[in-house]
């Protein structure tokens, strides 16, 4: 599945996707089921201060969206509208709509209080301060 | 030969070309195609492209969009945890019949999701054709 991302236009990940949409037509429909993958893709960064997390959900506005911090954990949540209105057919859907939850163990704390999110375009972008005893310290060597 | 050998026997313009050789990553967005009265709907997620790169071409029955996306560091020297998805550019074609009136589409870019209205072609109207005693 990551090869499937990093390598998108690859002949054979056609095929794999393919196969797996028509696998995942027979599982329970349920929210973001365009696939068997976790939905959103996320990628998570770090550096001695913080830890930084960005995930592409387009269609998806400010209100839209919620993002929580408890302790070591990440939680995005959200939804996305199908077209509303009278007499909409829809000849072919690939895009998911529903809600969607995923949840992320981060591999160390952080300070909820600190984070910040910004969407923009689609793109979400979490930073997240380490909490005081998972920041990077600098320990002088001294000479004996 | 290494690189730096190829480097010192070309010159730095062979690296900016072989640099500028390197193509980006090149995506296909999803779609959702939906028709709603008198026009057919796409809706492409280009989740990151910027507004103003988005290329969209009618041509011949095929409409082809293309979108720019740049590459978007949220600081220098971060160290990778966790990579599941890549950053490119996106390309999609579709071929459309001729039922589509290509002067009136209309796109519109938000939140990452393009949107665009292509209305169906007015149907020619029929006309009664008068017979003349000639």
């Amino acid at each position: 599945m990551l090869l499937n991302r990093l390598f998108p236009s690859d002949p054979f990940n056609e095929l794999r996707r393919e196969m797996d949409r028509a696998f995942g037509a027979f599982l329970p429909r349920g929210a973001w089921s365009c696939g068997v993958e976790a939905f959103p893709a996320v990628n998570v960064w770090e550096d001695g201060e913080a830890l930084f997390a960005e995930a592409e959900i387009p269609g998806c506005s400010m209100n839209d969206v919620e993002v929580e911090v408890v302790g070591n954990q990440l939680t995005l949540k959200g939804r996305r509208e199908a077209l509303q209105g009278e007499g909409v057919t829809y000849h072919r859907q690939e895009r998911g709509i529903g809600e969607f939850t995923r949840v992320l163990t981060l591999p160390v704390e952080v300070q909820s209080e600190g984070v910040e999110a910004v969407l923009k375009d689609g793109v979400l972008t979490i930073t997240m301060p380490k909490a005081e005893k998972a920041r990077a310290r600098k320990i002088l060597v001294k000479a004996d | 030969m290494t690189t730096t050998a190829m480097e010192r026997a070309n010159g730095t313009k062979a690296q900016s070309a072989m640099t500028r050789g390197q193509r980006a990553p090149r995506f296909v967005p999803r779609v959702d195609i939906a028709e709603r009265g008198d026009e057919l709907l796409l809706m492409l997620d280009l989740p990151g492209a910027q507004p103003d790169g988005v290329d969209i071409d009618f041509e011949r029955g095929t409409l082809t969009i293309r979108a720019r996306v740049q590459p978007r560091p949220i600081r220098p020297n971060l160290t990778p945890l966790y990579c599941e998805y890549g950053v490119g550019d996106y390309e999609r074609s579709f071929v459309i019949g001729d039922e589509v009136d290509a002067e009136r589409i209309a796109a519109e870019f938000r939140d990452g999701v393009l949107t665009l209205r292509l209305p169906k072609r007015e149907q020619l109207k029929s006309r009664k054709i008068a017979v003349r005693n000639g």
